[in-house]
């Protein structure tokens, strides 16, 4: 029974993953590509200070921007849906008296929160034409530590909120545990370098445009995920909340509106 | 835990799934999501399993707007 539930709710995460793979490319797409353009423009413009793969293209830049965002996107989408699927399963009924709904909800947030958000507040995105190839593997590497860390401590502080509860109350335990969370992060801000590989003749606005646009296709992954799964869960988990309430009573009100009129 | 309180909400209570029936899935799915997020956010960047350009160039607009550190 409860294996059964856990491969339910793997393939549940896994297809709103993709589900909303598929929105955030939609985003990508309209959001995003204008300003991979641009700044791959700029990036030809000043060929002779950057060179890097574009000399013979491999990839044309319509298979690019189409074919090839659509695999990024929609594997990144199932890859992390079926990751977040799991730690649902986990936090399902150890989190707090939330249910499916709830849960899915808390996850997704959490997710967005502590695997992009944190991280891109110390290494935001950046466009081609920033960046020096020199220390790709620096930067990498802090950035996927900075993942690591935020993912960790964000665990650590759950579970010193879920310890803390019974002494402060819910409120407090939870705040306690987020102001940590919050000190710590900041610690990792101030000590871990930074990179400042912006040219001092790249655009400001096309910079800015570009981040936001990659925070708005990571807002829209994780909340259409968190929705869709949450859905799914709810249906799959609390049958009589699906097939109950809303859609018995507009139906019976929309029958008993009929028998008036 | 606390079995000494007794449930203040009419909330159905949701049995937690066991880290047991939980553990395999996890072993198994985990790592592959991981190995396709590696895939697509770092493999022919810092690091790479493969030779040449083609994965890195393939995927290369969405590794930008996904936020991974691309080159």
């Amino acid at each position: 029974m409860n294996s059964i539930s856990v491969r339910a709710l793997l393939i549940r995460g896994m297809l709103a993953g993709l589900l909303a793979g598929a929105l955030a490319l939609a985003v990508a797409y309209f959001l995003g590509e204008s300003r991979v353009d641009a700044a791959i423009a700029l990036e030809e413009a000043h060929a002779h200070t950057h060179t890097h793969e574009h000399g013979e293209e491999l990839v044309s830049r319509t298979m690019q921007a189409t074919g090839g965002l659509a695999t990024g996107v929609l594997v990144f989408g199932v890859a992390v849906g079926g990751i977040a699927a799991l730690v649902f399963c986990y936090a399902l009924g150890r989190i707090g008296s939330f249910g499916p709904r709830a849960t899915a909800a808390l996850v997704a947030g959490a997710a967005l929160l502590t695997v992009y958000v944190v991280p891109f507040l110390k290494y935001p995105a950046n466009p081609p034409a920033v960046g020096n190839p020199d220390t790709i593997g620096q930067r990498t590497g802090l950035f996927f530590l900075m993942v690591a860390l935020s993912v960790l401590l964000a665990v650590a502080a759950v579970i010193v909120g879920k310890r803390l509860a019974p002494r402060l109350g819910n409120w407090n335990a939870t705040i306690t545990a987020a102001g940590a969370y919050v000190l710590l992060i900041g610690l990792a801000y101030a000590f871990l370098p930074s990179f400042n590989e912006v040219g001092t003749d790249f655009p400001a606005g096309l910079l800015w445009e570009f981040r936001l646009a990659t925070l708005a296709v990571q807002t829209t992954l994780w909340v259409s995920f968190g929705l869709v799964f949450g859905h799914l869960t709810e249906r799959l988990l609390v049958p009589e909340a699906s097939t109950g309430s809303a859609g018995v009573s507009d139906h019976s009100t929309a029958r008993s509106a009929g028998a008036v009129s | 835990m606390a079995h000494s309180a007794a449930p203040t909400t009419v909330a159905p209570v949701i049995t937690p799934i066991s880290p047991k029936a939980i553990a395999p899935w996890a072993a198994f799915f985990g790592i592959l999501m991981l190995v396709l997020l590696y895939f697509v956010g770092a493999e022919q960047g810092a690091t790479a399993v493969i030779s040449g350009e083609a994965v890195h160039e393939w995927v290369h607009d969405g590794r930008h707007l996904l936020g991974f550190p691309c080159h």
